[in-house]
């Protein structure tokens, strides 16, 4: 998949009206997943940011099949749709053809809340999609820590303080918690590579269950310059922070180089979350923290 | 070919529900609902039903995949009880709300703590207000016959609202009972064809769970209102049609010697069997005793309870749960549609008995509130004191 080939793709199935803020990355994300999933597709989305922005009742913005149903159920509501389509057509009541089953979720009703129902969806192998697009925090309600939130990170609920740096757990490793499920086809992707995001949407789709794990900055709960969305996206694959893997039937089968390796400290300066790990005593032995965390990564990979 | 069999209450409920035309089937086990998913889980393993069985990791699940099913078209099952009933309960108003007719069976039990898995109406009183229509059944023939009902009943374009088939815990769950189990292909002609009017499908694009700000969600709710009115039309004319089909009827309440009676006790589910033959017993000694079984509680019959019970001296109703902080649930809605005397007793709660001899002791007990004007709120009958 080349740039210039999603470029080709014109048709849009979130369109405009929606509330996402100035420079939020999960839109770009999911324009790119629908674009790659065509028409012939129904969406299942969880409560959370995407949710509350894209689908008050008389303004919705989606131009596929939409449903959604509560914040920790998205795995299991996919499965009854893609059930409920499985019987219909093998009972000659919808007329068989391929409809795609995705649901797009948050890091918090994927990670935290809705992580039961997701391994129960996998475990029995629905043939549908699961996007996980993960901003490190619930965002909707107010920028409150996830089980996604980097270590160091302030959230309003692992804020620092006179004896607190932030958040104290490593980030939770989804991608390996759902490979362990040994499904078809797991992998991390990124806003800043579409082309990389597009690829993976399409093998996601043709080895089901798949699922993407795809990083979204978010300008306004990391507190950075909505214009630097990318930048922050690239600057977390080219510290190593978040690798961008793929992992089939259990083995990692690709994984995206990382050609010139940029220390942590240039990720982390460019965001209000971690500002206080520049300003306060003991941040640098943090930041350490952290760069071994990004290490580790690179080593596990090999990136 | 119709045929008499002697089976449990569960049995009888998934032999409606292989009858019915059933798409999706979901489940998570639990006592004492397992027998009812167990079965159907063999009758699928035989092939004896077109329909994708889904073995999935808890109740809150079962519940939102038959919601996601519901929604792209298929007719669905569901059964729980007690505990998982309770898991429920976010996607309980969820599924009402968006107007999804699942049918789901419940083997009644008591809530925790101490653990119980035996039978009270605890689980189910304690979601009266989700937007689910409930049945009490008395006896396995009425559970497969209400749960057939139930999909005509739920699908109806007027009303597209959940139900619920209620079954006390092992007292009728696990009871063998007689019942006319009907022919398959009549059974499927009477449920009919779900063909809810919008779907998800890519052919013709809706937006389903949409978030209500102020200036929608009480039209929202106010619908469901409208389609619980439609139901207790719908509910009657169902029962026409069923009893044309097969010959047996069911309404909301059901009276049992009580148009004469002075005492008329008000009963939900399987104890109706016991205070019937209590009733039986008394009038052998020329009391005038009767019962109204409430058979629909949701939507509730207010103005047939109330006919029913227009001339008793007395009314003493059974609540298997108790409302803690007020009192007898039941007896607490009977007293707000009928001006009748009306004594309450908490009784049978965790599966304990309510024997005949108990029921005998409840009906002189009322007789007696009567005899020296003295009304109580409510009682607990047959507990330590």
């Amino acid at each position: 998949m080349k740039l210039k080939d999603l470029l080709e793709l014109k048709e849009e199935y979130l369109v405009s009206g929606h509330r996402f803020c100035a420079g939020c990355a999960e839109p770009i994300a999911i324009r790119i997943i629908l674009k790659m999933l065509g028409e012939k597709t129904i969406l299942v989305n969880p409560t959370g940011c995407i949710e509350i922005v894209s689908s008050p009742y008389s303004e919705n913005a989606w131009r596929i099949p939409y449903i959604h149903n509560a914040f920790e159920n998205a795995g299991a509501v996919a499965s009854g749709v893609e059930a409920a389509l499985k019987v219909l057509m093998r009972k000659g009541k919808l007329k068989e053809e391929k409809i795609n089953v995705v649901a797009i979720a948050g890091d918090g009703g994927t990670a935290d809340i809705g992580l039961q129902a997701l391994s129960g969806a996998l475990e029995r192998g629905h043939n549908f999609i699961y996007v996980c697009l993960d901003n490190e925090a619930y965002m909707n309600t107010g920028i409150q820590r996830s089980s996604c939130t980097p270590y160091g990170a302030w959230a309003t609920t692992s804020p620092h303080g006179k004896v607190s740096m932030g958040e104290v757990r490593n980030k939770k490793d989804m991608v390996r918690i759902i490979a362990a499920h040994d499904v078809p086809y797991v992998a991390s992707s990124s806003v800043a590579y579409p082309a990389d995001l597009a690829e993976k949407t399409k093998k996601a789709s043709q080895a089901t269950p798949g699922y993407l794990h795809v990083h979204v900055p978010c300008c306004t709960g990391w507190r950075f310059d909505s214009a630097k969305t990318i930048e922050l996206a690239k600057l977390a694959v080219q510290t190593g922070l978040f690798p961008l893997v793929e992992i089939e039937n259990g083995n990692v089968t690709k994984v995206r180089k990382v050609k010139s390796k940029k220390p942590v400290e240039e990720y982390l300066k460019a965001q209000g979350r971690f500002r206080h790990l520049f300003t306060k005593e003991g941040g640098d032995i943090e930041i350490k923290k952290i760069q071994e965390i990004a290490d580790a990564n690179i080593s596990r990979y090999n990136l | 070919m119709s045929e008499i069999r002697c089976l449990e209450g569960s049995f009888a409920c998934s032999e409606a529900v292989k009858r019915s035309n059933v798409d999706v089937i979901c489940a998570y086990p639990i006592t004492p609902q397992t027998h009812i998913v167990e079965s159907l889980a063999q009758m699928h393993a035989d092939g004896e039903m077109d329909a994708e069985f889904i073995n999935c990791e808890s109740e809150h699940s079962a519940l939102s995949i038959c919601a996601g099913a519901s929604a792209t078209g298929a007719r669905t099952f569901t059964a729980t009880a007690g505990q998982g009933l309770a898991l429920m309960h976010e996607i309980l108003f969820i599924s009402s709300a968006m107007r999804l007719p699942i049918v789901m069976a419940i083997s009644n039990r008591a809530l925790s703590a101490p653990l119980s898995i035996w039978g009270d109406h605890s689980d189910t009183i304690t979601n009266r207000d989700c937007g689910w229509m409930q049945i009490y059944c008395e006896n396995s023939q009425e559970i497969f016959d209400s749960t057939m009902q139930a999909y005509k009943i739920a699908e109806n374009s007027d009303v597209m609202l959940p139900i619920m088939v209620n079954m006390d815990g092992f007292t009728l769950s696990h009871l063998n009972e007689r019942a006319i189990i009907e022919d398959r292909k009549e059974v499927e002609d009477f449920v009919g064809d779900f063909q809810p009017k919008y779907t998800l499908h890519p052919d013709k694009p809706v937006a389903m769970g949409c978030y209500g700000t102020p200036d929608f969600y009480m039209e929202f709710r106010r619908q469901q209102d409208e389609a619980m009115k439609n139901a207790a039309k719908v509910i009657p004319k169902v029962n026409e049609e069923f009893l044309d089909a097969f010959g047996r009827g069911y309404g909301f309440i059901e009276e049992y010697r009580s148009e004469d009676a002075d005492v008329v006790m008000v009963i939900m589910g399987a104890l109706s069997g016991n205070a019937k033959e209590a009733v039986d017993k008394l009038r052998e000694d020329g009391k005038k005793f009767g019962l109204v079984k409430l058979r629909v509680y949701r939507p509730f019959p207010k103005e047939e309870m109330k006919k029913a019970l227009k001339d008793a001296n007395i009314v003493g109703v059974i609540d298997r749960h108790i409302s803690l902080g007020f009192g007898a649930p039941v007896t607490t809605e009977i007293r707000t549609v009928i001006e009748n005397p009306t004594v309450g007793f908490v009784a049978g709660l965790g599966g304990r008995e309510v024997t005949v001899e108990d029921f005998e002791k409840i009906f002189k007990e009322c007789e007696q509130a009567a005899k020296k004007e003295e009304y109580f709120d409510y009682k607990w009958y047959g507990v330590r004191e």
